[in-house]
C-alpha cells in the first residue's frame, strides 16, 4: 500500500526541496522504494539538490501530456537504487499542470513505490494545490520565523479543505518538520521555541532540523545529507523523522546548543 | 530589573508569539471571507444612505484586531444641512 506525502510550506526558502531530498533518501535508506516528485514547474532544482541534473531527459510534464511513458521520466539515484525522481519541467509554465494528468501519474507511481514524494512549489497556487491534491500525509516545513509559521497556518487551511481525501471526509495526516532551528538563539529568547510553533500551528512534531552547515554542503555537493554526510547531528533528525513517517513512536530531540569554549571565545554562532 | 536585564534587550520571541496568536485566531476566522470589511462596508452605506445624505468615499472603515477583542471602527462623514441639500439635489449616490 502505497503513501503519498506532500512537503509543503507555503513560504518558500524554508527547506522543502532539502527536506524532500533528505527525507526521500532516508526511507529509501531504510530499504523503502521511494520516489521523489518535482511539482516546482519552470523552477525546478530538486534535480539539482539531488544531484541528478544532468540526467534529465524527460519530465513531470511530458508525462502528464502523454509525450513520455513514466518509466523514461524516471531517474533511479547511481547512489542507492531504491530511490528514484521525477524531475519537473524547466521551459514550461505550471498551467501544463492538469488534474487528470497529476492524477493519473499519482495512480500508476501508486503501483510502483512505497512512497511518493511531492516536493511542492512555495506559493498557494495551482502548483502547490495539484502537488498536495492526492497527499495521504503532509510535511509541513517551517522555520522559526513569524512569516514561516503563519504561512505554515495557511497551508495547513488548505490540507483540511483542498486535498482529494479531504473531499471524500477523511483526515489527512500534517507533520510538522522545524527546519533551520537554532536551538542556542531559542534559548536566548532569540527565536521561537519548538514548544511555540508547535501551540500555534498545533500538529504532531515529525522532526527538528538544526541550522548546520552540512545543510547547505549538501546541497553544493547535490547529494541528500542523509547520504553524505549520514552521521551529522542534521542527517540523524532525517533519518528519525523518516521513522516516524514510517508509524514508529520516537521521542523528539531537541538539537542541544552546543558551544565550544573556542566558538565562545570568537562568538562564532552555534552550529548544533 | 536586575543588572543583567539592564544590559539585555528584550527577548522578541514572546513578542512574535502573541502576535502570531492573535494573528491567526483571526485568520482562521475570516478564512474565506477576505471581503467581509468591503460587505461591511457597502451594507452600512446602504443602511445609512436610507435615512441621511452621504458621500460614499467619506465614509471610513476600520479593524483592529486584538487579544481579547477586536474594534470595528466606522467614521461617516454626515453634511451639514446646507450641504445635505445641495447634495439632495444632485443624483443620489448611495
Amino acid at each position: 500500500m502505497a503513501t503519498v506525502i506532500v512537503v509543503t510550506s507555503g513560504k518558500g526558502g524554508v527547506g522543502k526541496t532539502t527536506s524532500t531530498a533528505a527525507l526521500g533518501a532516508a526511507l529509501a535508506q531504510q530499504d523503502q522504494n521511494v520516489v521523489v516528485v518535482d511539482f516546482d514547474v519552470g523552477l525546478r532544482n530538486l534535480d539539482l539538490v539531488m544531484g541528478a541534473e544532468r540526467r534529465v531527459v524527460f519530465d513531470l510534464i511530458n508525462v502528464v501530456q502523454g509525450d513520455a511513458k513514466l518509466p523514461q521520466a524516471l531517474i533511479r539515484d547511481k547512489r542507492i537504487d531504491t530511490l528514484s525522481l521525477l524531475p519537473a519541467s524547466q521551459t514550461r509554465d505550471k498551467e501544463a499542470l492538469t488534474a487528470e494528468g497529476v492524477t493519473r501519474v499519482i495512480g500508476e507511481l501508486r503501483e510502483k513505490f512505497d512512497y511518493i514524494i511531492c516536493d511542492s512549489p512555495a506559493g498557494i497556487e495551482r502548483g502547490a494545490t495539484l502537488a498536495m491534491r492526492h497527499a495521504d500525509a503532509a510535511v509541513v516545513v517551517t522555520n522559526p520565523e513569524v512569516s514561516s509559521v503563519r504561512d505554515s497556518d495557511r497551508i495547513i487551511g488548505m490540507l483540511d479543505a483542498k486535498t482529494a481525501k479531504a473531499e471524500r471526509g477523511e483526515k489527512i495526516d500534517k507533520h510538522l518538520l522545524l527546519t533551520r532551528y537554532d536551538g542556542a538563539r531559542a534559548s536566548r529568547g532569540e527565536m521561537l521555541k519548538t514548544e511555540d510553533v508547535l501551540e500555534i500551528l498545533s500538529i504532531p512534531l515529525l522532526g527538528i532540523i538544526p541550522e548546520s552547515e552540512e545543510v547547505l554542503r549538501a546541497s553544493n555537493l547535490g547529494t541528500p545529507v542523509t547520504l553524505g554526510n549520514p552521521n551529522s547531528v542534521a542527517a540523524k533528525a532525517y533519518f528519525e523523522a523518516a521513522r516516524r513517517l514510517r508509524g514508529e513512536t520516537l521521542v523528539v530531540t531537541v538539537p542541544a546548543a552546543r558551544r565550544s569554549f573556542m566558538d565562545r571565545l570568537f562568538g562564532r554562532r552555534a552550529v548544533a | 530589573m536586575n543588572l543583567i536585564s539592564l544590559f539585555r534587550r528584550r527577548d522578541s520571541a514572546p513578542v512574535a508569539r502573541e502576535r502570531l496568536q492573535v494573528l491567526l485566531a483571526h485568520e482562521r476566522a475570516f478564512v474565506g471571507k477576505s471581503d467581509l470589511l468591503a460587505v461591511l462596508q457597502e451594507e452600512i452605506i446602504s443602511v445609512i444612505a436610507k435615512h441621511v445624505t452621504i458621500e460614499r468615499e467619506r465614509v471610513q472603515i476600520k479593524m483592529d484586531r486584538g487579544d481579547p477583542i477586536s474594534t470595528l471602527e466606522i467614521d461617516v462623514e454626515v453634511p451639514s444641512a446646507a450641504a445635505a441639500a445641495v447634495l439632495s439635489a444632485r443624483p443620489a449616490l448611495a
